[in-house]
């Protein structure tokens, strides 16, 4: 039960973003960077969001962006977006946002070892403080990934 | 028993809760088949379930359903998922 590749070019530490859409285009950017995704991702993405509301905010302070596996992912992977300043996605009862993660998924069907292991990391509740406050990439893939490090 | 996770794309937040929910039912001793599904599919995977777990934005397009429609806020928070399928299931 492994995490989706995490490289340190798809993870962003404090990052500006005006609001949801923008912070979740950061995501898929960083994925797009990593060569994981192409840049329509961060639209596809978005449009989930758009079209069934801000369900993606699983947690106080968390929201997994995702969309389909589609032409628009290239490899399975994952990216972390942490902003400077939290963006509310309009959800009920986990807003604001402090950290994003983008999800892309080339098949369906294989995703949940993967998924699974995002689990892992965040029934643990330090994790979504622990990453928001991280101040460097390398400490994000070891807050992530902590068997690996 | 069938359980059904239910959201937009089937795979990244209804997979956390099919993890999730298959732990806790480990803990609980009871036995029970967990789904994870995208709301496109629900009347047809969720057609002999007895509990759809969810988010609050799916309640609406789930519609009517003879599963109990559990709402989970914090899909990380396995205390929430404990209570509500206890009192669901009990």
């Amino acid at each position: 039960m492994s995490l989706p590749p995490l490289p340190k070019s798809a993870i962003v530490i404090g990052a500006t973003a005006a609001d949801w859409r923008a912070a979740v285009t950061l995501a898929g950017d960083a994925l797009a960077s990593s060569g994981m995704a192409r840049p329509g991702y961060s639209g596809e993405m978005i449009r989930m969001i758009e079209e069934h509301g801000p369900y993606v905010v699983i947690a106080p302070g968390l929201a997994l962006a995702h969309a389909r596996p589609g032409p628009d992912v290239i490899a399975d992977g994952l990216s972390v977006v942490t902003l400077a300043e939290p963006v509310s996605f309009g959800h009920p009862y986990n807003d604001p946002v402090r950290v994003v993660l983008a999800l892309a998924m080339a098949t369906p069907g294989e995703h949940l070892a993967a998924v699974a292991a995002v689990a892992n990391v965040f029934n643990d509740s330090d994790a979504i403080t622990e990453l928001a406050g991280a101040t460097s990439a390398e400490e994000v893939q070891r807050i992530m990934n902590p068997q690996n490090s | 028993m069938k359980i059904v996770t239910i959201c937009g794309a089937g795979i990244g937040s209804s997979g956390i809760l099919k993890v999730n929910a298959e732990r806790v039912l480990r803990k609980l001793g009871l036995d029970a088949t967990v789904v994870a599904a995208d709301i496109g599919s629900v009347r047809e995977v969720a057609a002999d379930a007895q509990v759809i777990l969810t988010s609050a934005e799916f309640v609406e397009a789930i519609g009517k359903t003879f599963a109990d429609v559990i709402i989970i806020q914090n899909f990380f928070d396995t205390t929430e998922l404990t209570e509500k399928l206890e009192a669901a299931l009990g």
